[in-house]
């Protein structure tokens, strides 16, 4: 199947999952941005996303979408190195480029490594436990609580920016892999690449700093 | 009289596909400023002949920067510190006196090493063999207008020919990747009638034989048109996706 074994192929469920998760974090980065502007509406969305129908089935889609990005993250690095050979060049590359583009997979695996913990801190507390009948946690006391925590807002913030670095590169870079590109576009749609990349950046980041920085809340 | 450099030159030795390399050290004394990259390695095999050692074995052909058979992975970077130029074409004006420099073959699992700086690149004539060819005659120059081609397409065309199949995308690309290659030789086809007919079939033909032969994915990191001599674009790899794709969907 050419999907499956054409380098193109595999490109492609990279870029579709890539552009998929995109979206989805557009949506998660716009909830969050409630929880400064009113408690009382962010615990409403939060009850919204544990009960919703659609968001119900989006949930399964989503998580499929996350392991098929790093399956094939993990069989397209492992098969570009094998591609590079087995003897390395002395010299280190001197060639410009967006040093992003070099490290997709390891600010990926930050990424990942984050996703953990905030599935573990959030996620069981709010949308599982909201499945299982029980109680859910509010969630503007849970985030409200979590930031306080220097530790765990300092780890946030690299992950953030972890993250803005995988989507400078890979939001262009996906439009480029399914061929909507040209001589034109590849310009303007870096540019929007940082710009979509600074949005969600940015406005997560905001939420701890407010955090910080209202002590009342 | 010219200015004049001196000069260590680090190079791989490696006497043929199965044994290990390593680099030798070589110091060059007197190299004029104005003599290419590829006469000071004449100078240095001259040399070593002289000592009655075995000369530097390096491809090179044309030595106007248009055949495509030099190659060198000269400090970092394939076709030397030099922009848009072709090994043949850097000049020793480019290094400074006292300078150390290292030189690579071209290192990917697709080109492997045949001895010392010279690299087995026949896999670039497979692909070509898999599609990159018009399978008619279709004759000599024709009329003017008589088939319009628009001047955009026609621009691109021409800048896409302009690949000399050198390797040094290949070179440079952390995954080995031969897709710059690939993608201007489908692209210069694709763009013009008489080549738009086989069009689906020559993208599928060529990115099998690429993929058969262990070069790696392009993750579009754009290393390739950054060290490219011909500057190929890398919007050629956008249409050769494109290419790609809407063969294998319409099948
Ligand atoms: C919310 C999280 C994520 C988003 C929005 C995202 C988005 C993207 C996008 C849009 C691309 C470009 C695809 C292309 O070039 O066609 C990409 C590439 C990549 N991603 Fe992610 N990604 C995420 C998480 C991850 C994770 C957890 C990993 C785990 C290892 C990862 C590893 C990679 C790698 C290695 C590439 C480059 C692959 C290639 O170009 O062949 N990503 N990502
Ligand atoms: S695309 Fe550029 S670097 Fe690659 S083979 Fe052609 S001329 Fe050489
Ligand atoms: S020797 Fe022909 S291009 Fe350099």
């Amino acid at each position: 199947m050419w999907l499956l074994q054409s380098s193109i192929g595999k490109k492609l469920i990279m870029s579709i999952s890539g552009l998929f998760l995109l979206v989805f974090l557009l949506l998660h980065m716009s909830v969050n941005f409630v929880s400064i502007i009113s408690g009382e509406a962010y615990n409403e969305a939060c009850h919204f996303m544990g009960t919703n129908i659609f968001v119900q089935i989006m949930v399964p889609v989503l998580a499929a979408g996350f392991v098929i990005h790093i399956i094939y993250a993990c069989v397209l690095t492992l098969q570009n190195q094998k591609a590079r050979g087995s003897d390395k060049y002395a010299s280190s590359s001197k060639t410009k480029v967006p040093w992003a583009s070099k490290n997709m997979f390891v600010l990926g695996i930050i990424v990942l490594g984050f996703l953990g913990m905030h599935l573990m801190h959030f996620w069981t507390k709010m949308q599982l436990s909201e499945w299982l009948g029980e109680e859910q946690a509010l969630g503007y006391t849970l985030v409200s609580a979590l930031f306080k925590n220097p530790l765990y807002a300092v780890l946030y913030l690299v992950w953030i920016w972890a993250l803005w670095f995988h989507l400078t590169h890979g939001f262009w870079s996906a439009f480029q892999t399914i061929g909507l590109n040209n001589g034109k576009w590849i310009p303007r749609l870096k540019v929007i690449a940082y710009i979509y990349a600074t949005v969600i950046a940015v406005g997560f980041t905001i939420i701890p700093i407010f955090f910080w920085l209202v002590p009342g809340k | 009289m010219d200015k004049t450099i001196n000069i260590t030159l680090k190079i791989w030795r490696q006497k043929n596909p199965k044994t290990k390399g390593n680099f030798e050290t070589y110091p060059l004394k007197n190299i004029s400023i104005e003599s290419s990259f590829l006469e000071m390695l004449d100078i240095l095999n001259e040399q070593l002949i002289h000592e009655g050692k075995e000369p530097v074995v390096f491809d090179h052909d044309c030595r106007e920067g248009i055949c495509g058979m030099c190659s060198l992975y000269v400090n970092g970077h394939p076709h030397g510190p030099d922009e848009d130029v072709t090994t043949c074409q850097l000049h020793m004006r480019k290094f400074k006196d006292g300078a150390t420099i290292t030189v690579e073959p071209w290192r990917s699992a697709g080109f492997p090493v045949i001895r010392d700086l010279m690299v087995d690149r026949t896999a670039f004539d497979k692909i070509i063999q898999a599609g990159g060819y018009v399978s008619v005659n279709t004759g000599g120059v024709p009329d003017a207008n008589s088939i319009p081609i628009s001047k955009i397409n026609a621009d691109e065309a021409m800048d896409s020919a302009s690949c000399i199949g050198c390797g040094a995308c290949v070179a440079a690309c952390k995954n080995a990747s031969a897709m710059l290659f690939v993608s201007a030789k489908v692209s210069q086809l694709a763009l013009l009638p008489q080549g738009r007919i086989e069009a689906a079939h020559r993208a599928k033909a060529m990115v099998a034989k690429m993929d058969e032969l262990g070069f790696g994915n392009c993750t579009n990191t754009g290393a390739c048109e950054a060290e490219c001599p011909k500057n190929i674009s890398i919007s050629n790899i956008a249409r050769l996706n494109r290419e790609f794709l809407t063969a294998k969907i319409k099948d």
